[in-house]
């Protein structure tokens, strides 16, 4: 039969299984594939809480979703125009997001009577009719790997764990991909298993082979490359991004990095990634408990280190009062706060943004700390860099705001070049003349950092408060208020050291569209549809959340409308209109999920169509 | 370490000055009430520190709150007043940043016991290369009076008006528990005890756990007066020192011997044991240590005083730096271009 190829400009793929069925791996693989053919790509796993949960349930469905094109891709994808599922569950958990007319690659094997009951259908989706909206593909792949490997004498648990490699062999024959990329992997991955070398390549290639040979698929497509800016490029993901960000800064400054942390989803990658760049001087403490966590990162910054504190919200939550010690006794300390669901355990692997207010005020007493939130997983890069050197520049506490979206979700990285990078340059106080713990710098009002092993600088510092000057215990009332409004004053000057912040779109129009963290790709495609679409819509999504860039309130004011689209209450828009006095109209959705792009665009016609 | 910060310290091990007591006051004034145990535990330690020949500069106290933990502010060293239990681990982020140094804790049992329990057992089971000095008063006396993981059963305070319902925890028992390799108690009138003690502690490769019994006279006066004062302390204390058997008494007349693995009390004198049959102490034996310190709350028994146990185990801090250098001397001193450039990567033109 002759095939097809149809060209498209972009792809959404779901690739979806029990969690044992290794659908994080086939679409990590599939991802790895695709970039290295040029696409420009985005992708987001989405796992379940349970480590292993009963096999075959709803609950225990993993999924991963990658979003690839031939022009700049800025989300995961709204929907997906193919799903693979390779068990009913992950049919009936996945199904909502698939598109009208998207194709369904299914497993026939995890169809039978037991993985209906299991899923909770009472009759067989694949013979009901019930999607017949869709271009169903059904394929037995469970009996096609064991007939690849009949002659191989391999255990029928082993033979089971390899069939995801013959969706992925399908997947690359139906969009074109190279195999070469993960044959590379396999033979590394199993260097000393040469029969797992075997299985998984053949298995791979009878997946390839029967997507080319059978008449089941008459279509291939193909997705061009993308038009990227030319350089090295990486995938990473937002929590690899974060650690490697700490660790340059580290290098940068001539530092020895530090991270006391205790481990929660989604930020414990950042520690295991950490755990493994010894070579770089680089201590990880696995505390006994958040509180541990930063406290111990505290005394490592008193030592001289760059100290480091990775957690989520309900960490953040315990490590509150030992933030506001870090701002007390004014020592450079990185907090990384990857957002889940909340309150309280919530929805510890899904996303959320409901930690914005927590970061910029929740503490007891006045006690301020600049707050840098990442856009994008690659972002989490330049967040975690650019808040190691404020916190070192003004010797402060720094909060650093990704989320579980960012952390898990990857990305291609223009790997920048170490001498790109900017300066960061602390520097110890030496002469023992004239030392006073609590004198600061005019122009930054930053102290200086005194680290114990320094001859003749002996002094005591603490959470109680401080004279001005001397640093000694000082409870009168003048003094308090003196250091009350320098510590604000101190953290309000970054202000002065931080780039503008810049519109995306005319700099003047109908309507702004203010976001922050990992709300930038969708955002950023809703906009640029609508701009396409002629309508006065910009863009402005902020990076710096406290101190605000200093043309904030010009920009707001050249709108007529303001949208904040948030995964919270309106937490961004309390900020500000309490800081500009602008109505804002926020659109805000709590469901674990990102925004998706059309959701966006629907609020801005509902605006600019007079609606609001 | 970074050469930021070998820049600007201290590379000596041993001071190059003879230190006198007097260098470890620092300027601020004592602010602990008169009377105050406190001030003797301060004195001791200001006492030992010269002998401890350690440049002053690479020493650290570290604190939390609570009366004890004031203590920082009185030395002249470097010094860490934290938050509410949380001094060792404080204490403990600084040692592995900065192994080079000499880090003490100053603690209560409200501070070390209560609020920074876990933080305590797990400090001790790491071995963390702290000594770690526990005010123990029984009492909460900053916050004027509540009873502590230490007071008595029954005991009447502020906060239990009809007696305390809580089991006191005892802080040797605890340390032991908790796999401390240096587990010791002293009492602040026993200033010559109290100095061995802090200089066998700071020569201890490991976390020192050292309880002092410290007399609060505000909140808790007397609460060790039978071990302490002149009538009745040579009868109620028995001082554990290693290779000898366990005797006390006002005239010697009365050891501790094992039956089974119970302490008992017999006479010397009445021609039925001597020192002979008596138990000796072995600070290198952990099951012994755990038999002595269960001494503590028994009312049959004299209260030992002294090193329960004293034993070496690797240090956590040595264990991180030997990995961090074991790394460097494998793959060599990592390079941050090649770290950025790793991992799957592609060319795009």
């Amino acid at each position: 039969m002759e095939k097809q190829t149809r060209t498209l400009d972009e792809v959404t793929i779901r690739f979806a299984g029990d969690s044992g069925d290794g659908m994080q791996l086939t679409g990590g693989q599939f991802t790895n594939t695709s970039a290295a053919m040029g696409n420009d790509l985005s992708t987001l796993p989405d796992y379940p809480a349970e480590i292993r949960a009963p096999k075959d349930t709803t609950y225990g469905v993993s999924g991963f979703q990658i979003h690839f094109g031939a022009t700049e891709i800025n989300t995961p994808g709204d929907h997906c125009d193919v799903l693979v599922a390779m068990n009913a569950a992950s049919l009936k958990v996945n199904l909502r997001s698939l598109i009208d007319g998207g194709i369904i690659i299914v497993n026939t094997d995890g169809f039978g009577d037991k993985n209906l009951k299991l899923a909770g259908y009472t009759q067989s989706p694949l013979a009901d009719g019930s999607l017949s909206k869709y271009q169903v593909f059904q394929v037995d792949i469970t009996k096609l790997t064991n007939l690849a490997l009949a002659d191989m004498n391999l255990s029928p648990k082993i033979v089971d764990k390899t069939k995801n490699f013959f969706a992925l062999g399908m997947m690359y024959w139906i969009f074109n991909r190279t195999l070469d990329n993960t044959l590379q992997w396999i033979s590394e991955k199993f260097e000393k298993k040469p029969e797992m070398i075997e299985a998984n390549t053949r298995v791979m290639k009878a997946g390839w082979n029967y997507a080319e040979t059978t008449d089941v698929f008459a279509v291939r497509y193909e997705v061009k490359p993308a038009p990227l800016t030319p350089g090295k490029y990486r995938n990473i993901s937002g929590n690899q991004a974060a650690a490697l960000g700490l660790v340059a800064a580290a290098e940068k400054a001539n530092l020895d990095l530090f991270l006391g942390t205790y481990p929660i989803t989604p930020a414990s990658d950042i520690l295991h990634e950490l755990s493994n760049y010894k070579n770089f001087g680089v201590r990880t403490f696995q505390a006994e408990d958040e509180i541990a966590g930063i406290t111990s990162a505290i005394g490592a910054s008193f030592g001289g280190a760059l100290a480091a504190t990775t957690t989520s919200g309900p960490g953040v939550a315990l490590k509150t009062e030992a933030m506001g010690l870090a701002v007390m006794v004014e020592l450079p300390l990185v907090i990384v706060n990857v957002q889940r669901g909340g309150p309280s355990t919530g929805l510890p692997t899904k996303t959320e943004q409901a930690d914005l207010l927590q970061a910029v005020y929740g503490r007891n007493g006045e006690a301020p700390i600049p707050v840098i939130a990442a856009s994008t997983p690659s972002d989490c890069f330049n967040a975690c860099f650019e808040a190691s050197r404020i916190a070192l520049k003004y010797m402060t506490p720094v909060m650093v705001l990704t989320d579980g979206y960012l952390g898990n979700g990857s990305e291609p990285w223009l790997v920048p070049s170490v001498k790109d990078l900017p300066e960061i340059a602390p520097k110890f106080r030496k002469e023992p003349e004239g030392y006073l713990p609590y004198k600061r710098d005019e122009r930054t009002l930053s102290r200086e950092w005194a680290i114990p092993g320094t001859p003749g600088l002996e002094h005591r510092i603490g959470g109680l408060e401080k004279q001005d000057g001397s640093g000694n215990i000082n409870y009168e009332p003048e003094n308090h208020d003196k250091m009350v409004k320098l510590r604000a004053a101190k953290v309000d000057r970054i202000a002065d050291d931080i780039p503008a912040a810049a519109v995306e779109g005319d700099a003047s129009g109908d309507l702004l569209v203010v976001g922050w963290g990992g709300t930038y790709g969708t955002l950023k495609t809703a906009v640029e549809r609508k701009r396409k679409e002629g309508k006065k819509v910009s863009h402005l999504h902020l990076k710096h959340l406290h101190p605000l860039p200093k043309n904030v309130g010009d920009i707001l004011k050249k709108f007529k409308h303001v949208l904040v689209p948030e995964i919270n209450l309106g937490q961004l828009s309390k900020i500000l209109r309490e800081r500009y006095l602008v109505p804002t109209v926020g659109l805000n959705k709590v469901q674990g999920l990102p925004f998706r792009s059309v959701e966006i665009e629907q609020k801005i016609e509902e605006i600019l169509g007079g609606k609001q | 370490m970074s050469t930021l910060i070998n820049d600007v310290i201290t590379h000596d091990t041993v001071a190059a000055v003879k230190y006198t007591t007097k260098d470890f006051s620092s300027d601020q004034d004592v602010r602990w009430c008169p009377g105050c145990g406190d001030y003797s535990i301060l004195a001791q330690v200001q006492r030992v520190m010269p002998e401890l020949n350690i440049p002053k500069e690479k020493i650290v106290f570290v604190s939390g709150i609570g009366c004890s933990s004031r203590f920082p502010y009185y030395m002249s060293t470097y010094g860490f007043h934290g938050i509410h239990g949380r001094a060792t681990a404080i204490a403990t982020g600084l040692k592995i940043a900065r192994p080079d140094l000499s880090v003490w804790v100053a603690t209560g049992d409200g501070d070390g016991l209560s609020i920074g329990g876990n933080h305590m057992i797990h400090t001790l089971r790491r071995n963390v290369d702290l000594n770690i000095l526990l005010f123990n008063n029984q009492i909460y006396g900053l916050t004027k009076g509540q009873y502590s993981p230490t007071s008595e059963f029954g005991k009447v305070t502020k906060s239990t008006p009809y007696g305390s319902v809580d089991m006191p925890f005892n802080p040797a028992s605890l340390a032991l528990g908790s796999a401390g390799t240096f587990v010791a108690r002293s009492m602040d009138r026993d200033p010559k005890h109290m100095q061995t003690i802090i200089k066998r502690a700071a020569e201890h490769k490991g976390t020192s756990f050292v309880e002092v019994y410290q007399n609060c006279n505000v909140f808790n006066d007397g609460a060790f007066f039978q071990f302490t004062e002149k009538e009745t302390k040579s009868d109620s204390v028995v001082f554990l020192e290693h290779g000898k058997p366990l005797v006390f008494g006002k005239e010697n007349d009365k050891g501790i011997k094992l039956d089974g693995f119970s302490p008992v009390v017999v006479s010397l004198k009445d021609g039925s044991h001597s020192a002979n049959d008596l138990l000796v102490h072995n600070e290198k034996d952990s099951t012994l240590a755990f038999i002595l310190a269960n001494m503590t709350y028994n009312l049959e028994l004299p209260r030992p005083f002294g090193i329960f146990l004293a034993i070496d185990r690797p240090r956590y801090e040595d264990e991180i730096s030997k990995q961090v250098d074991s790394a460097v001397s494998k793959r060599g001193r990592g390079s941050l271009e090649k770290l950025l450039n790793s991992g799957d990567t592609w060319v795009i033109q």
